[in-house]
């Protein structure tokens, strides 16, 4: 198993959160103090490097207009990180090409970092949470395809290495396509893709042998998910790479106590506040979903898992917190309950928990309950694939 | 989408049916398909006289409003779904309003409909002002109520309020002078009707999402209709003020400008009297 370590770079000193609407797309950026911004890009980005340190892998992401992340542009702390780390993989998960204007532009960023880091990058590319299309004006009826006809163009740009072509696209056309510089790695760094009720696009996953990760879900939903995702890897015949992975919010302590206190810290992210209309725009879900959400189903995250105390998201798996071998034990509970997986995101960090602590949490991690779990098997392909799908 | 082609192949069939509001006062309507390309569209066909064409807004609300009935006593009203609405199809290179005109002029030529009365609501006021710059020679006349389409001032004004960054509760002040005539109860419908409303929404973003509700190009061909045009604007529209529309109004040659008091963006659902009266003599 691999350990990676996350921040989503959160910006928790506003007012009052009952006094303001929102903490995206529409926050003023008055409550913006660009010296507690500096002190915490620097403070994160410092994390990472203990990471490094630590034996740990670092996942980066970006949002925008969020008081949540404060990262709007993964590749840019990529290639900070790239120059600065020594040993740790640096996954982007992800770009959010269905969002950015020309998906060449990703192809380039990623191949100079995998150079700078001599092969140490891994590219992962979003759709887009629901809110992100605004920030973006992408228009939220094709986030989908979007993500695909762009994830194609990169691919083919990363690996043709024998002169120029031309793409005329539904989205994009572009001409003398020449990628200067190339990836370090060949053919092309490991492509990990994010999703969570897409079963179709989750098996499309699969059969390319790209990495599937999903966060923050119970532990039956990531077992439908991680299912569907072996199930698709054995019928195309097991192409090289891929694997699952999940993120929880993790914080590990001395005591029972002590982790209970930064668990509690870590959920502010589960709270995060968005106005309604920024949550499910037009064509965003298929129209299936949207019925229900008429019927009046939510159709996101569920309330439970926002609004249940610590230890029902710690049954869910969601949460993990504890003392080290407690930590150790629910990552195995939870690795037995999804039919296993290689990858764990770990959201060690979130809202207002201090550098201090997050660092003395990192530390049990990566000496205490890593030498406990990274023997486990990777995640095998289901026996009955076909019968499971 | 499931539900979606459900609702699309129920209504396959070609049907007779009567609305409730038509039972009473016994005006047949049909439903049927009409090809165009690739392409196929749903149309209604309620009453018998001289054909009205009949643009229903964005959320398909204008169908069931006591006020068409007034019109089908003396009209034939035609009420196409445009693709991605009702149970028409969406096929893939329908990407705006200006691909949307054309399917509809395509219409008017196999119904072979001459003369025709063309009424438009809101996104439906936009189609018809694309149509009619376009070929208005089987146009008699273009009534338009509170439509979007153009862009008026400049990068920094707001034209037309950004419904889908509003909040719902300022988007129904917005939009209804009364906002509980805009309340829907969407959990006692069934499920194929909630199907086309969500399948409607999806697809009015689809066209109108950038750039946001106009066509860049519209403003200037507007001086190509050449029938006589009316708009009928509500005086407490917050989407589209009636500023908007004043301006709109002068971009069309001879177009007559009229406000109708307590009423948003929809005066022909909210003030149905007060607009049949305004629109006398020219409907």
């Amino acid at each position: 198993m691999y350990f990676w370590h996350f921040t989503e770079m959160p910006y928790p000193h506003l007012p009052d959160l009952d006094t303001i609407s929102s903490m995206r797309v529409n926050l003023p950026s008055k409550h913006f103090d660009p010296k507690i911004g500096a002190d915490l890009y620097n403070r994160y980005l410092d994390e990472h490097l203990i990471a490094d340190d630590l034996g740990l892998n670092i996942m980066l992401n970006e949002h925008h207009q969020t008081a949540t992340c404060m990262d709007v542009c993964a590749p840019l702390s990529a290639a900070v990180l790239a120059r600065q780390t020594k040993n740790a993989r640096i996954c982007i998960l992800g770009n959010p090409v269905a969002n950015r204007s020309n998906p060449l532009r990703i192809a380039e960023e990623m191949a100079m970092i995998d150079c700078i880091s001599r092969g140490r990058l891994d590219v992962g590319f979003v759709r887009g949470v629901p809110y992100e299309t605004f920030a973006a004006n992408s228009n939220p009826t094709q986030t989908v395809e979007r993500l695909w006809e762009g994830l194609g163009l990169i691919v083919k740009a990363w690996t043709t290495h024998d002169g120029p072509f031309n793409f005329e696209g539904k989205f994009w056309h572009k001409r003398q396509v020449n990628l200067w510089p190339r990836p370090y790695q060949t053919p092309h760094p490991q492509i990990w893709i994010t999703g969570s009720s897409d079963m179709e696009a989750i098996r499309q996953v699969g059969s390319r042998g790209y990495v599937f990760a999903t966060f923050l879900q119970p532990y039956d939903k990531v077992k439908v998910m991680f299912d569907n995702y072996r199930a698709s890897f054995v019928e195309h015949g097991l192409p090289g790479g891929g694997g699952t992975a999940y993120m929880p919010l993790v914080y590990t302590a001395d005591s029972e106590a002590e982790a209970e206190k930064g668990a509690q810290e870590l959920t502010w992210y589960l709270n995060a506040k968005t106005e309604p209309q920024f949550r499910n725009p037009p064509g965003y879900v298929p129209v299936a979903f949207n019925v229900k959400a008429l019927q009046g189903a939510y159709s996101g995250r569920t309330d439970a898992v926002r609004t249940r105390g610590l230890e029902y998201l710690q049954e869910q798996g969601v949460l993990i917190y504890g003392t080290p071998d407690s930590v150790a034990k629910q990552v195995k509970r939870f690795y037995d309950l999804v039919g296993g997986f290689d990858h764990l995101l770990m959201m060690q960090q979130a809202g207002f928990l201090s550098h201090e602590r997050t660092v003395k949490s990192m530390t049990l991690f990566a000496k205490e309950v890593a030498p406990q779990l990274k023997d486990l098997a990777r995640t095998k392909p289901l026996r009955h694939a076909k019968t499971a799908a | 989408m499931a539900t979606a082609k459900k609702a699309a192949k129920s209504a396959k069939k070609p049907a007779t049916i009567k609305t409730s509001a038509a039972k009473s006062l016994a005006i047949k309507s049909t439903k049927k398909f009409v090809t165009l390309g690739d392409c196929k569209i749903e149309v209604e066909r309620r009453g018998k006289g001289k054909p009205l064409l009949l643009l229903y807004g964005e959320e398909g609300l204008e169908p069931e409003a006591p006020f068409i009935d007034a019109l089908a006593r003396k009209y034939e009203v035609i009420i196409p779904s445009p693709p991605g609405f009702g149970a028409s199809n969406r096929p893939d290179w329908i990407g705006n309003m200006d691909d949307v005109s054309y399917v509809y002029l395509d219409l008017l030529e196999k119904l072979d409909l001459k003369k025709v009365t063309v009424v438009g609501c809101s996104l439906g006021g936009w189609i018809a002002l694309e149509m009619a710059t376009k070929d208005d020679s089987r146009f008699a006349k273009l009534l338009l109520v509170d439509p979007y389409g153009v862009k008026i001032g400049g990068p920094y004004d707001r034209d037309i309020e950004d419904i889908w960054c509003t909040h719902p509760q300022k988007l129904a002040k917005l939009k209804w002078h009364d906002t509980e005539k805009g309340k829907r109860d969407f959990p006692s419908m069934p499920e194929d009707k909630l199907a086309v409303i969500a399948r409607n929404s999806e697809s009015f973003a689809r066209f109108c999402w950038e750039p946001y509700m106009h066509n860049v190009k519209l403003k200037h061909r507007l001086h190509r209709v050449q029938v006589p045009t009316m708009f009928v604007w509500g005086k407490e529209d917050g989407l589209v003020k009636p500023s908007y529309g004043k301006a709109y109004s002068k971009l069309v040659k001879g177009a007559k400008f009229v406000v109708l008091p307590k009423a948003g963006h929809y005066p022909h659902l909210e003030q149905p009297e007060a607009f049949l009266k305004a629109v006398k003599g020219f409907v």
